[in-house]
């Protein structure tokens, strides 16, 4: 089974120590300070693309859009399976919205031999979470959005679980090719092995600028978007809690002050 | 404005709130508001949604019983033809992201997925969607087009008294051809363990905050200490640290405390969904701007692994 699988690399928002910080455009961040990382559900459909090569074969190709710095998530996803990668680069490629974003990877398909696209459900940045599926319509084949357990049927058919509110599993069969938004937690994602890692240095990374893509300048970034952001602001901020001041042991003891009171503990 | 299309969502027997949601929000955008109920002997909710609109579609087949995005999509993109709303809503849920990217490029429709806020500009509306986890805002504008496509977010907008008599009109299926390429075969519940969070009276839940699970020793003993159950935030059951039925937020579980200590939890609206019902919130992190200090009574701003042992010390000295 040939299997692609899209990857994004993102800022760290995770961390609370990572601060996001309008920039004077008003429709960028800043970024000077942020370390980047694979997106999180993109991470588990990596794992997921591994696990399914090593039981049923065939070939993972791995696809990003990003600058050069983004070879970063790339390698990893080699080192931990991934047979060859394309990197979509192209300062045109800027400010793509979904339908944007979804054509680049589609024109990225297009000399790639697959049976499974897999993409993460939701991308921790920008959230949209319609990537995977405006993909899907692009090539013309079926898909699952919050796929969490995938099975091979036989080699024309999965059978999908795809995770609704109150971790409730749909159970779908879904035909062969497809794409899967992968959500998170359905698979425990590996560490790259340090042979792997020396091993995915050496391996090719193709990168397609707007020419290689075959599309014109009006299918891709803002031009080729239906739905620009246009302006970033801070949100308003709701009532907030009663703050405990002082050191651990002063708030500590405050609060446990609180909880006696409230009959708590 | 055109007419307003609202998407109605029900799943194994119930009509999900959503739905009552996406219909006060389109009641207060202005327009003629249609729901468009897809199911299998669903009078009942169509008596319901009467109420919040003012014409309810219903398309009746057994091929809507359960949700089938196959299904769902050619029927939406006849109706959407043919009928021509200038806008249509669909919840940002489970159901709705599977479907709202794929019908929109299918109908070269602009379209954006969860939204928290939508007005109206002339006949176009404007988006508000969150970003960075819900650190900042953004504002989408749309390419001119004569029907938009939007995703909601659940609880976005809360669900009003309705007051509305709607006439309810029942159409021939659109979808005459057989799906075959994707099939829904069952649901599988998730399992409950050994305990059910939904009925615990005390809860310490913990998030990325705790770092490593080599500090879950200094959260089971503060638990343990105040006779609490232990939950957590999606990243912390992804990572294994805690099982699945522990996880609390719109994934996970609702529950219903009379405390709920957050510890290391940033509050992304996935998770806060799920505590609204606690009846007093503490919140324990070390990031000032962390919004889950909007949704707690009481909050400390600092590490939670320099807190909690101070926490546990102070505990067992008002016990005695």
């Amino acid at each position: 089974m040939n299997i692609v699988v899209c990857v994004k690399q993102v800022p760290d928002t995770s961390d609370p120590d990572t601060e996001v910080h309008i920039d004077g455009t008003g429709k960028g961040v800043d970024q000077g300070k942020f370390s980047f990382v694979i997106n999180d559900a993109d991470n588990f459909a990596v794992e997921e693309a591994i696990l399914l090569k090593e039981k049923h074969g065939g070939e993972v190709t791995v696809v990003n859009i990003g600058p050069e710095a983004a070879n970063q998530v790339i390698r990893m996803a080699l080192a931990k399976g991934g047979d060859s990668a394309v990197r979509l680069d192209d300062e045109k490629f800027a400010y793509s919205d979904p339908v944007a974003t979804a054509r680049l990877l589609a024109s990225a398909l297009k000399d790639v031999e697959y049976d499974l696209v897999m993409t993460g459900c939701l991308a921790t940045d920008d959230g949209y979470g319609a990537v995977g599926i405006a993909l899907a319509q692009l090539l013309g084949v079926p898909h699952a959005a919050y796929a969490k357990t995938v099975e091979v049927v036989d080699d024309k058919k999965l059978k999908v679980g795809r995770e609704l509110e109150g971790g409730l599993l749909e159970m779908n069969e879904i035909e062969l090719p497809c794409v899967l938004a992968i959500q998170t937690g359905g698979n425990e994602p590996r560490y790259a092995s340090f042979k792997g890692i020396r091993e995915a240095s050496k391996k090719e990374i193709k990168v397609m600028d707007l020419a290689a893509t075959g599309l014109s300048e009006d299918q891709v970034g803002e031009a080729g978007s239906v739905a620009v952001m246009t302006q970033y602001s801070v949100p308003e901020v709701g009532e907030l809690a009663e703050i405990l001041e002082g050191d651990p042991a002063e708030t500590a003891g405050k609060l446990a002050g609180i909880l006696k009171e409230k009959g708590l503990v | 404005m055109g007419d307003i299309l609202v998407l109605a969502e029900h799943r194994q027997g119930e009509l999900r709130e959503v739905t009552l949601e996406l219909l006060t929000l389109a009641g207060q955008l202005g327009g003629n508001v249609t729901a468009l109920l897809l199911g299998s002997g669903v009078d009942d909710f169509a008596s319901k949604i009467a109420g919040f609109a003012d014409k309810v579609m219903v398309v009746d087949d057994p091929m809507f019983a359960d949700f089938n995005q196959m299904a769902y999509q050619a029927a939406l993109a006849e109706i959407i033809k043919n009928d021509k709303p200038g806008l249509v809503l669909i919840g940002n849920t489970g159901q709705g992201v599977d479907l709202v990217g794929s019908l929109a490029v299918e109908l070269d429709l602009p379209f954006t997925t969860d939204a928290i806020a939508v007005v109206m500009e002339g006949d176009k509306p404007v988006v508000t969607r969150q970003y960075y986890g819900g650190k900042i805002n953004g504002t989408i504008n749309f390419k001119d087009a004569e029907t938009y496509v939007i995703g909601v977010r659940e609880a976005a907008v809360p669900a009003g008294e309705g007051g509305k008599s709607g006439e309810v009109a029942k159409v021939d299926n659109p979808v005459t051809a057989e799906i075959t390429a994707r099939k829904f075969l069952e649901y599988v519940e998730a399992a409950i363990g050994d305990v059910d969070i939904t009925q615990s009276a005390l809860l310490v839940s913990v998030g990325r905050g705790i770092r490593e699970d080599k500090n879950l020793p200094m959260i089971e003993e503060l638990a343990a200490l105040m006779g609490a159950d232990i939950s957590g935030s999606r990243a912390v059951i992804d990572a294994g640290w805690l099982p699945a039925d522990r996880q609390v937020g719109i994934s996970g579980k609702t529950v219903k405390p009379k405390l709920y200590l957050a510890l290391g939890i940033s509050g992304a609206f996935q998770h806060v969904t799920g505590i609204k019902g606690s009846d007093l919130v503490v919140a324990i992190n070390k990031d000032p701007d962390a919004p889950i200090f909007q949704y707690a009574d009481f909050g400390i701003v600092d590490d939670l692994l320099k807190v909690v042992p101070a926490l546990i010390d102070k505990i067992k000295e008002t016990k005695g």
